[in-house]
């Protein structure tokens, strides 16, 4: 017994982690979540408990070290709990995106030889029954929540619960089971499988170990100064590697509560509730926010709105250099502390980050304007950097050490460097996976011999001693006048305007740069109630003369924008048009992090970007379109396409 | 196809009137326990007179309503609802200044026993008492998945949620005869089908008794064990969907006579 018991204090694996944190801060909440309109919570010993039912119940049922396991739900403690059950028994738990479609989950499935799938609800249960014969290694679906469950008597169905309960008796009768199977993990096994969002091909499975995942997430909470008081709300995708990185590893590592929303849509009153102190969010999302913040302005009160705004000014002037401690004059000073009482403060509870300790936004470029919105009122947001290869591990910002247009310098314990000849980022990471998943080609391509990872990413060192990250390197293109052509860099910007949601640059071998755009219906359909313009829907907002003329002036400005930097003056965009749909994963033109899937969208509306380039000053189109719950229909629409104005570059390339 | 043998309750030979204007005339059919059962027909048929006769707002000049076996002679809408009828409105007829879950509390009503003084003050039996109504509700919240709107008021929802959150109210006073009076009117594709999913669930879970009037014959042939036509205040027909798809009389109603 003294082995086993030595060997579960070595604390090498996330099983063994958890058990040190039942005896060390049993009684601590280890999680929440809102049930019935109450906060629930489980202490460390409670969680320790059940994932030991759970584990013991899966190990009755068949499962075995090295067996794969799929998890397909929203932020749950029981499905987080899975993750850690296991491990127990040296399982590899392997999420998959509970918004993804049936075929993409079966994808998963398929490619992972689970044996068994652990879903939330009724709803995922019948996506994964839609592709049982699809999935041959399949032997066991259990469900978390039994409701609409009742008329279901597939004999491979079982419920969580009866699970657990088959579990604690199969402990009683092997009492020594379960410790045994947690001391024979080791740090280097297989901890996790994640799945890349896949801008190309289909996704690869990332086998991460213990010991990568535990190294990392130590490091970047050492980094941050972590400890058992904080709180994080989980909502991102826990097939997301960074949901992994912040609400499962770093979690157990310190120790610190996860709070799962009731539902994906209350997340803003949960929030509210919570008041995390560390959050992470991709730039998306605090976009949204301070659109969702313009748009309640607008349609505020005049008093209110005067409030706002000259507070607001305020905040843009001083408060940047208040959060990082730099001089600034007592007047400012003042005027600061009086705006903090009336608009920052409330504005901040109403977001619930008023504890806001650490706030952290990755895998997307932000929008300066965006990003200094959140620091002039006084939240420490963030950047950092990271890769799924490496636990999201890779670049983070210090305090006192921010840019918008960076993503930090090399997190301790990490090493980058742009490759000399194609200009690609490399790095090294404690963080670095064992491999792709059944794909021995992939993985020698994207680590070499000594560890580097390939990132795909076209970036440069700053001056400053910062990653600065450009584009992909493989979109990177030229223009047939040899000038360079970064079409994510082009289209961030494009999205820095709120009325702009995604866009779509064209340009590489073509010889001059044109876009797709879609609007935001929320924030251009409220300033279409605004200036009394009727509309019924999407596609004919879209199409509006004047929606066009919003759009125009944004790209103008955009234009000019580039016009400043002699690189890029010559990818200005000449010609445009609104697209008639939204862009959407579900279709298969987006990735499920929104990530613009290139190749699908050239295909797809090949014909439009014909016309881009034709001179033609409209365009008919008709379009598939997957309804949400899974049917398809098509739109039909008439696109104008728009000549925008190009300035004279501000100086010539050297 | 799904058997039902207990009657619910059975309206025989049913005539109302309002002065001249005979709004149903010699109505009989039967509502079995546990089934779903549609009311439909052309505008001005009589369907809402209908659902007013059986929760007990209009009374019949002739006829006979019985309910659990009992014969039910003139009664208020409440005796209804303490009888276990609850409706929704064609219209929606909520709170419109109060909150989602205060409109669904309202709807727990008839079950609270504290007196008011007590209540006032929220004396210890009325606390109680809330928690466990407050329980009630936030089942119907979780079941109706409107945890997002709980404290929205409901003047601010678009329709399909209102209409979402009347039937919360409807199912808090967990009736056993539940009456959904165009519980889809106004709604688009999506919020049909969410409609006739919470319809069938609740059907399902709770084994309550459904009576729907509704308009969209698709959602009517998909979620219906049985189906009454009227027309011009009489019945047409009586039967399961399929019976009624090809009877002769009710395509002549719907269509016009062919020459």
């Amino acid at each position: 017994m003294s082995d086993v018991q030595a060997a579960i204090e070595r604390y090498d694996t996330f099983p063994k982690i958890l058990l040190r944190n039942a005896e060390t801060m049993g009684e601590k909440t280890a999680y929440r979540e809102k049930d019935l309109g109450i906060w629930q919570s489980w202490t460390w010993a409670e969680t320790a408990d059940n994932v030991r039912a759970l584990a013991c119940g899966l190990a009755a049922m068949g499962l075995k070290r090295g067996d794969k396991i799929g998890i397909v739900g929203s932020n749950r403690p029981r499905l987080y709990w899975v993750f850690a059950a296991a491990q127990s028994l040296g399982a590899v738990p392997v999420p998959a995106y509970q918004d993804a479609v049936a075929e993409e989950v079966a994808y998963v499935l398929n490619h992972a030889d689970a044996r068994m799938v652990v879903c939330e609800d009724q709803e995922q249960v019948d996506k994964v029954l839609s592709v049982m014969e699809e999935l041959p290694a399949l032997e066991a679906i259990l469900y978390e929540d039994d409701r609409g469950m009742r008329h279901y008597d597939q004999e491979y169905l079982h419920y969580y619960d009866t699970v657990q309960e088959k579990g604690r008796a199969f402990d009683r009768d092997n009492p020594d089971f379960f410790l045994k199977e947690v001391a024979a993990g080791k740090g280097e096994d297989v901890a996790v499988m994640v799945y890349t969002s896949g801008t190309t091909g289909r996704p690869k499975g990332v086998m991460h170990s213990h010991r990568a995942l535990i190294e990392s997430a130590r490091l970047a909470a050492e980094f941050e100064g972590l400890d058992p008081s904080d709180e994080v709300l989980s909502y991102l995708p826990m097939a997301w590697i960074g949901d992994h990185f912040f609400s499962y590893a770093q979690h157990l590592i310190i120790g610190y509560t996860v709070n799962c929303p009731e539902s994906a849509d209350t997340v803003t009153a949960d929030l509210k509730d919570i008041g995390p102190t560390y959050y992470f969010a991709p730039p998306a999302v605090f976009e949204s926010i301070l659109t969702q913040i313009h748009i309640r302005m607008e349609d505020a009160g005049k008093f209110k709105r005067w409030l706002f705004d000259t507070f607001m000014k305020v905040a843009d002037r001083v408060g940047v250099d208040i959060l990082e401690g730099r001089p600034v004059p007592l007047k400012d000073r003042l005027l600061y502390a009086l705006g903090e009482i009336l608009v920052y403060g409330p504005l901040k509870n109403n977001l619930g980050m008023t504890r806001i300790r650490r706030i952290f936004t990755g895998g997307a470029a932000m929008g300066p304007d965006v990003f200094k919105f959140f620091r002039s009122i006084g939240i420490n947001l963030k950047q950092l950097y990271g890769q799924t290869e490496c636990c999201a591990y890779a670049c983070m910002q210090a305090n006192g050490d921010v840019y918008a247009d960076t993503v930090g310098p090399a997190a301790p314990g990490c090493e980058v460097l742009i490759d000399s000849e194609t200009g690609e980022v490399m790095i090294k990471s404690p963080g670095t996976f064992v491999g792709y998943y059944k794909n021995e080609k992939s993985t020698k391509e994207t680590v070499n011999d000594e560890g580097w990872i390939h990132t795909g990413d076209a970036g440069i060192i700053a001056d400053n001693g910062h990653l600065k990250i450009i584009d992909r390197a493989k979109d990177v293109g030229r223009l047939r006048d040899g000038s360079l052509f970064a079409p994510q860099y082009i289209e961030n910007k494009l999205k820095f305007f709120s009325y702009i949601r995604e866009a779509v640059a064209h340009g590489h071998d073509r010889d001059y740069v044109t876009a797709f755009i879609n609007i935001d219906i929320n924030a251009v359909g409220n300033w279409a109630e605004r200036n009394g313009i009727g509309y019924s829907g999407y596609t004919d907002l879209a199409t509006r003369k004047e929606v066009y003329d919003l759009i125009q002036e944004a790209i103008e400005s955009v234009n000019r924008d580039l016009a400043a930097d002699a690189d890029l003056a010559g990818s200005q965009i000449r010609r445009f048009l609104i697209l008639h749909k939204e862009l959407d994963a579900d279709d298969g033109e987006l990735t499920r992090t929104r990530k613009v899937r290139r190749v699908v969208i050239n295909e797809r509306y090949g014909n439009l970007i014909e016309a881009l380039y034709s001179g033609a000053d409209h365009v008919a189109v008709e379009a598939q379109v997957t309804f949400e719950d899974g049917r398809s229909g098509t739109i039909k629409a008439d696109l104008s396409i728009r000549d925008v104005k190009t300035f004279e570059p501000l100086r010539k390339a050297s | 196809m799904r058997e039902f043998n207990e009657t619910l309750l059975s309206v025989e030979n049913i005539s109302l009137s309002f002065g001249a204007v005979k709004a149903l005339t010699n109505i009989s059919f039967e509502i079995k326990k546990g089934e779903v059962l549609a009311i439909i027909g052309p505008n001005g048929a009589g369907k809402t007179s209908m659902l007013n006769v059986i929760n007990g707002f209009y009374h019949p000049q002739e006829g006979v309503i019985t309910f659990r076996g009992e014969k039910r002679r003139q009664m208020k809408p409440y005796d209804a609802a303490r009888q276990g009828i609850a409706r929704t409105f064609q219209n929606v007829a909520l709170f419109k200044g109060m909150s989602t879950l205060d409109n669904i509390m309202t709807g727990r009503n008839l079950k609270m026993k504290s007196n008011i003084l007590s209540a006032a003050f929220y004396l210890g039996p009325a606390k109680r008492e809330e928690i466990e109504h407050r329980a009630v509700v936030e089942e119907i919240i979780d079941f109706l998945e409107i945890q997002a709107i709980r404290k929205t008021p409901v003047g601010r929802l678009p329709y399909g949620l209102q209409k979402r959150v009347e039937l919360g109210r409807a199912l808090a006073a967990e009736p056993d005869l539940l009456l959904l009076d165009e519980p889809m009117a106004g709604m688009n594709l999506e919020e049909k089908q969410d409609m006739s999913r919470f319809i069938l669930d609740v059907n399902d879970q709770f084994g309550t008794t459904i009576a729907l009037i509704e308009h969209d014959m698709g959602v009517v042939m998909d979620i219906s064990d049985r189906v009454v036509v009227l027309d011009y205040g009489r019945k047409l027909a009586d039967g399961t969907p399929d019976e009624v798809k090809n009877n002769q009389e009710v395509i002549e109603a719907y269509l016009g006579v062919g020459h």
